[in-house]
């Protein structure tokens, strides 16, 4: 999987709330919403017109971070993931 | 509130401007893109939300919009499903728009400068000062030092006052608009290829052309929700786009096939088009013998770059054969050397062009009309068209994209160019006459010379010959080119300066005079759209303070210069009782336009509006009730009812890298901002999303620079230079020994690097070509 970064000028390791484009196979868009609903402090935004989701992920340690994260790339049909915003909510 | 509470409603907060801006980013990656949630979160649960229906501000695709009032506040747009122009889709752009009003640092009384410094007034006194000065500076040195500049976001009750104000009272043609920047070369182009200005065809053409070619147009990011369309066609039906560019980009990336080629020589590649088709036999020979003229005109015409430059061109006639012998010197052979299009594609483009089973729609904007030769590239895609005699049918045509709302509606039928009246031009007698008997003015009024065109007119002022100016909706020192000089003019003690906008910019910085003026929504207009839609809407929320429609503070300073009796329009209904007497230069079945009560009811109605009827695609007996010569074809425009194909050679740009620069730089727009920002960059979710303008470099220049992404470029011309960070690899990518910036950005002013060359024709300038150099900061 591709990960595409959109927002390069921020120190995105420090921000706990993120946003991301993800982009899946060609037919996969309801297994992949079914994984995404599963997991934990994330919100899913599902396109009405195209093969896109928009997913928030907001955690409260860099540790739980890291383990969204690699559930995420565990989700079988996701082809690209693009981080376009990182935001620090303290 | 407690701590715990304001907390959780901070990161709430957050997580929302998070996935606002991913979407925003999904919008310019997937145009048309919908998030339904997005749209229902805008609207309060169980409100009581009164939807009004309008044009969108930006763009000249006309989306149509619903906006949601409640409370007497825009509490959330939508699209528009009754119009047949975005059946309810939005860009990125369109559904935040109206967030911008609540802007911070809105204008919202009249600023007049004292003492160097900008004292608030009362909008009365204001618009006092501004009629006195202009008086005065009239009874000083004569009716054309005052000039007013505005723009294709005027509404066409602002166009048509302004025109009556200067033209038909004041006596001067010292109008010009913003337009001329961005399809003045259209604008000449329909005229000397067919006699009439505007689109023949719709945007109903998209639902039946094969192939979409694109020329120079980045529709993904300009127009993307008509790209969206298209997008849509090519993935049900198989239709096919195909991108003519000098840069990759984001339409690139999502058309069949992109072809990228040397800045200029799409001239020489259009001919080359032009030469296999004749070669090949694929000229449609009934249609070229009963609908075809051909001419030739002046060559090495120039470029604008003196002040005062003067050009006139003289056709003259000539025939098939001598056309056929002029395109001997672009074979696809020849043209490929310069041009850096392979043989193989410039054979692709013209068998599809050629092919008469496929039908091809060309579209294109700034890439065409900001051109040194703009009239000239205009005319050569009409060539291909007609030679093919693929035009004035259902996906099927040529079509000139505009780039902002009312750049057809107002700038070019109203008329607020320096040459043009609401009917014709000032140079013809009896349309001279017409707006004397309309505006009820003496006819010797109407100077028959026109005066400055845009580029020329901020010369005067530089010059000294302009003393007062008023400029309208427009953000001249952002958008000019060559503002290294025009600022400084604009600046000079020499001219008055009154600017009347909504929003602080670099252009109200100069001011002696800021007039505050109302949005969009927050007084009634009209706008007319790419495709002949005219668009009304109703006042939809109150302007903050003492803002006005720019119409009314026409009228407000016509009546205190003494032209009261010319302008007897009342305050409620002035919209309405502009655009009733406006409407009577157009009667009849070439122009009609649609009446007010239909506008109010329908989401657009195109013109010519014939018994009760939109013509969708004129010079077509089936469908345009104007033709009247018998055939299937008539092209009233001109005298015999025929339109012409031109031979229009390639020339060079007016600058090109050297040595010393040597790069070719190209300016444009990104889709999150319109233009020169002063609205966009008031909408968070659109700032954040783009918050700076940037410079796009060929990793491999890059590379030879030592350049990395995000590092500080200096971008310089022999005019200015301008420091922006780099952008490799990301939205765009030029070709290697070319550089790309937007020019949104009013902290980074890359118009202070362009050059003012222009099309000698249409007097448009050329944003896309100069020389510069670069340098890591």
């Amino acid at each position: 999987m591709n990960i595409i970064y959109f927002c390069y000028n921020i120190n995105i390791k420090t921000m706990p709330i993120k946003s991301f484009i993800l982009h899946f196979e060609e037919g996969k868009k309801e297994i992949l919403l079914n994984e995404l609903y599963k997991l934990e402090n994330c919100e899913v935004i599902p396109a009405e017109n195209h093969d896109v989701v928009v997913l928030v992920t907001d955690t409260d340690s860099e540790e739980l971070d890291n383990i969204l994260y690699n559930q995420l790339l565990e989700i079988k049909g996701l082809k690209h993931m693009s981080l376009v915003s990182g935001f620090d909510a303290k | 509130m407690n701590m715990e509470q304001k907390n959780v409603n901070r990161r709430s907060f957050i997580k929302k401007m998070a996935a606002a801006a991913a979407m925003t980013a999904a919008a310019a990656m997937f145009p048309g893109i919908i998030f339904a949630s997005e749209q229902e979160e805008n609207i309060p649960i169980g409100g009581s939300l009164d939807w009004k229906k309008g044009p969108c501000r930006f763009c000249g695709v006309g989306c149509g919009i619903l906006v949601g009032v409640e409370n007497g506040k825009a509490v959330a747009v939508k699209g528009d499903p009754n119009s047949a122009v975005n059946k309810g889709l939005l860009c990125v752009k369109g559904y935040h728009q109206a967030i911008c009003i609540q802007s911070k640092d809105r204008l919202t009384h009249a600023l007049v400068k004292k003492n160097g410094n900008y004292v608030k007034t009362p909008i009365d006194e204001a618009l006092d000062i501004v009629a006195k000065k202009m008086k005065e500076t009239i009874e000083k040195h004569g009716k054309d030092s005052v000039a007013m500049y505005t723009s294709g976001q005027s509404t066409i009750p602002e166009g048509y006052v302004a025109s009556k104000l200067m033209k038909g009272a004041i006596g001067t043609n010292n109008l010009d608009c913003n337009a001329r920047l961005c399809m003045a070369s259209a604008v000449t182009g329909f005229l000397t290829s067919f006699g009439a200005d505007e689109p023949m065809g719709c945007y109903e053409d998209i639902d039946y052309a094969d192939y979409f070619i694109t020329w120079g147009n980045n529709m993904a990011e300009m127009h993307p929700v008509l790209f969206s369309r298209m997008l849509e066609q090519k993935n049900n039906r198989g239709a096919k786009i195909i991108d003519f560019a000098t840069r990759t980009t984001r339409s690139s990336m999502a058309s069949d096939k992109s072809i990228l080629f040397e800045p200029q020589t799409d001239l020489a590649v259009a001919n080359a088009i032009c030469y296999e088709i004749i070669n090949n036999g694929w000229v449609n020979k009934l249609f070229i013998e009963k609908h075809c003229n051909f001419s030739k005109g002046k060559t090495n015409i120039g470029y604008g770059l003196e002040d005062k430059f003067n050009f006139k061109d003289e056709p003259q006639k000539i025939d098939f054969e001598a056309f056929k012998e002029f395109l001997r010197d672009y074979t696809p052979e020849k043209v490929s050397k310069y041009s850096k299009v392979s043989v193989k594609d410039i054979k692709y483009l013209a068998a599809i062009y050629g092919n008469p089973n496929k039908k091809v729609v060309s579209y294109w904007c700034m890439g065409m009309n900001q051109h040194t030769r703009g009239t000239w590239i205009n005319n050569l895609v009409y060539n291909i068209h007609l030679l093919t005699g693929k035009i004035s049918q259902p996906g099927n045509g040529p079509f000139s994209l505009t780039g902002q709302p009312s750049a057809c509606g107002t700038a070019r039928e109203v008329g607020t160019f320096t040459h043009k009246l609401p009917h014709g031009v000032v140079m013809n007698e009896d349309d001279r006459k017409l707006a004397a008997k309309i505006w009820k003015v003496p006819y010797e009024n109407i100077s028959a010379k026109p005066t400055y065109h845009t580029t020329e007119m901020f010369r005067a002022v530089d010059r000294g010959d302009i003393k007062f100016i008023w400029t309208q909706v427009t953000n001249p020192l952002v958008s000019l080119p060559k503002t290294s000089r025009y600022r400084p003019a604009m600046e000079k003690d020499s001219c008055f300066v009154v600017v009347s906008d909504v929003f602080p910019t670099p252009t109200t910085d100069v001011a002696d005079v800021i007039l505050p003026a109302c949005w969009h929504i927050e007084k009634g207009g009209l706008f007319g759209n790419s495709e002949r839609r005219t668009q009304h809407w109703d006042k939809m929320v109150e302007g903050p303070g003492d803002s006005m429609p720019d119409a009314w503070m026409t009228i407000e300073v016509a009546r205190r210069m003494g032209y009261g009796k010319l302008f007897p329009y009342s305050k409620e209904n002035h919209v309405d009782e502009i655009y009733n007497e406006y409407r009577q230069f157009h009667e009849g079945a070439k122009h009609g336009m649609a009446p007010l009560e239909v506008l109010k009811k329908e989401s657009g109605v195109m013109w010519p509006y014939v018994k009760g009827k939109s013509t969708q695609w004129r010079f077509n007996a089936k469908y345009d009730p104007a033709c009247d010569n018998g055939e299937d074809f008539h092209f009233y425009g001109k005298p015999d009812g025929k339109a012409v194909i031109w031979e229009r050679p390639y020339e060079p740009a007016a600058e090109s890298p050297d040595q010393e620069y040597p790069f070719w730089l190209n300016t444009g727009r990104v889709i999150e901002h319109w233009h020169t920002g002063s609205m966009t960059r008031r909408i968070p979710v659109l700032h954040k999303a783009m918050p700076h303008s940037y410079v796009e470099l060929h990793p491999e220049d890059a590379d030879k620079y030592g350049i990395v992404n995000g590092q500080k470029v200096r971008v310089t011309s022999r005019r200015g230079s301008c420091t922006l960070p780099a952008s490799i690899n990301e939205r765009g990518l030029p070709t290697r020994g070319q550089v790309f910036v937007p020019f949104f950005d009013e902290n980074m002013l890359i118009n202070d690097v362009t050059l003012d060359a222009f099309c000698p024709i249409s007097k448009e300038p050329d944003y896309k070509k100069c020389a510069v150099k670069i340098e890591r900061v």
